[in-house]
């Protein structure tokens, strides 16, 4: 960003920033505010009336036991997102690493799922475990499992954070190869001439050195957990049965567009910036190490 | 040791064709459920290979879309919905990155600095946590079930912009000085020397872009409300209703097999673009 300019015309960058600084204020700036505006109010229903009240939708929504409930699953369903599709995409990559016959044909056959809406994935799973018709909801029930995620809980965060996860073990897994490939093999050598086994130099030189990737990994995969997930959700449990699906976004979704409880979501919304904004900084302090260490 | 990487190899092997037909099998039954009447599916006895419905159901999903027990929006229509949003999303926001970057790189002006800050906050709120202002604001503006309300909101993100600041940075100065003598104005420059170096990019940005428009979900199921508006990926939700157990599958399993097949070929085809922009851009 220094040195000088190139051109030096005095009107025509305002009109190429136009566009983009346009749309940023009408659909980014505006909706943010508005969103902080409207969670310090509260409105009759029918708008007649609005009436400043502070911290008093946060308080609210903090002593609601279900939105108190809907952070904690948020939290356990991003951990087992996180953590499968991140295990699954690195075991792949460093099998796919290797110098193998076929394995163009491989990565290939691994990366389409990328191309694939996290709805489209749920429909898919919908189709497989649906307890009546699905092949595989079938298959449990022959052997004596009481499969019905309609009615059991666990079996409906079970069945989503799988559907969430087979979608996303493509992205992790081209992230992570990238990751590899960018090793020297030197390195590597160099260890198994030290007397290092293989999997002796996975942990102590891959794996080290892999970090900035599932650092940046961690956190957009979080993101995904988060919000992308909304769509996988609704194909298959629309946030049921009970709550038991039920996550911060989706429970945003319901009261502010099933319930119109209008200020309450407007706190919810508050409430996903600040943690979207915590999760940038980490990745942001994250980056800036990296710069150090590579 | 030959011997010990033989079998090695034998392992990876065995690991990734698990991971490949794990990723496989829910798209395959997709397709077998594609090609039996509505009757087999809804006994729960689905076999593994395909039937003999094929072409009628593809046939029925693509012009009517609509069975005996599903009433849903005609496929030709819904692709064409999500075709148009994903390229007016993809062709949209690169060229409004394009032309913000390049004044934040080539010009000096008052305020530079404020808009680059203004452009990259939006990394950081994504569409969901403003989703009901958002909704408002293209309501006031009476956008909704209008392709400007589905796009142009969706287009709001910094990482085009951060992208193409990258590329254009690396852009030697003397080459715009040249051509610059050469008396070309800065548009000029632009569409002759930045273009045509910054292709690679925008290629594989396209593809990137394509893939997350086809794919968008939440946005467009509040912003359309008229079925003729719906695109794929929203119209097959909506199919599935609320009474899972009876109804014409095989109508909707082959709509999700169309869905399905535009973006994996994008992505397949493009295969190499694709994975050099992801780990260019958003690192």
């Amino acid at each position: 960003m220094k040195g000088e300019a190139t051109f030096s015309n005095k009107f025509l960058p305002y009109l190429l920033v136009a566009p983009q600084i346009i749309v940023t204020a009408v659909f980014f700036v505006w909706p943010a505010v508005q969103a902080i505006q409207q969670s310090v109010l509260r409105s009759d229903p029918f708008g007649f009336h609005t009436t400043f009240v502070g911290l008093a939708n946060f308080k609210a929504l903090f002593a609601d036991p279900y939105y108190l409930g809907a952070i904690r699953l948020t939290f356990v369903f991003s951990a087992a997102v996180v953590v499968a599709a991140l295990s699954a995409g690195l075991l792949l990559a460093v099998m796919a690493n290797r110098p193998l016959r076929g394995a163009n044909v491989y990565k290939t056959l691994l990366i389409w799922p990328y191309a694939l809406a996290p709805a489209i994935a749920g429909v898919l799973w919908l189709f497989l475990f649906q307890p009546s018709i699905g092949i595989l909801a079938r298959a449990l029930q022959s052997i004596g499992v009481h499969w019905n995620y309609t009615l059991n809980g666990g079996q409906a965060l079970l069945i989503v954070v799988l559907a969430s996860v087979w979608k996303q073990v493509s992205y992790n897994f081209i992230f992570f190869l990238a990751g590899l490939q960018a090793i020297p093999k030197s390195l590597i050598e160099a260890a198994k001439v030290d007397g290092a086994g293989s999997t002796r130099a996975f942990w102590s030189i891959v794996f080290p050195l892999l970090a900035p990737t599932t650092f940046f990994l961690v956190v957009m995969n979080t993101v995904y957990a988060f919000f992308d997930t909304f769509g996988a959700i609704d194909a298959l449990t629309k946030g049921g049965p009970g709550k038991a699906t039920e996550t911060m976004v989706y429970k945003l979704y319901v009261d502010g567009f099933k319930n119109f409880k209008i200020n309450s979501s407007a706190a919810q919304s508050v409430v996903l910036m600040v943690l979207v904004i915590l999760l940038t900084a980490f990745q942001f302090r994250f980056i800036e190490r990296r710069v150090h260490y590579v | 040791m030959k011997r010990k990487r033989v079998s090695r190899n034998w392992f990876a092997h065995l690991v990734l064709i698990v991971g490949v037909a794990v990723l496989v099998f829910p798209v395959y039954m997709a397709f077998i459920g594609s090609t039996h009447d509505a009757a087999t599916i809804g006994r729960g006895r689905l076999p593994l290979t395909p039937g003999t419905h094929m072409a009628e159901n593809y046939v029925q999903a693509w012009a009517y879309g609509t069975g005996e027990r599903v009433s849903g929006t005609p496929v030709r229509i819904m692709m064409t919905n999500s075709l148009l949003m994903a390229v007016v999303i993809a062709v949209g926001k690169i060229t409004v990155s394009i032309l913000a970057a390049y004044a934040v790189v080539f010009f000096r002006f008052p305020l530079r600095m404020f808009f680059f800050w203004l452009i990259f906050i939006t990394l950081m709120l994504p569409l969901e946590v403003r989703i009901i202002p958002s909704y408002k604001v293209v309501a006031d503006l009476g956008l909704l079930n209008s392709l400007a309300g589905l796009t142009l909101p969706v287009m709001v993100s910094a990482t085009g912009t951060l992208l193409f600041r990258q590329v254009f940075l690396t852009i030697p100065k003397e080459l715009l000085d040249a051509a610059k003598i050469d008396g070309a104005g800065p548009m000029r420059c632009l569409w002759s020397i930045i273009l045509p170096l910054g292709r690679p990019s925008i290629a594989a940005l396209f593809v990137i872009l394509f893939v997350y428009g086809w794919n968008q979900y939440l946005w467009p199921l509040l912003i359309t409300t008229e079925k003729n508006m719906d695109t794929i990926v929203i119209g097959i939700v909506k199919m599935l209703g609320t009474s899972e157990s009876l109804m014409d599958w095989n109508l909707v399993m082959a709509t999700t097999v169309m869905a399905m097949a535009v973006p994996i070929v994008v992505v397949i085809l493009f295969q190499k673009w694709l994975v050099k922009g992801l780990v260019e851009t958003e690192k």
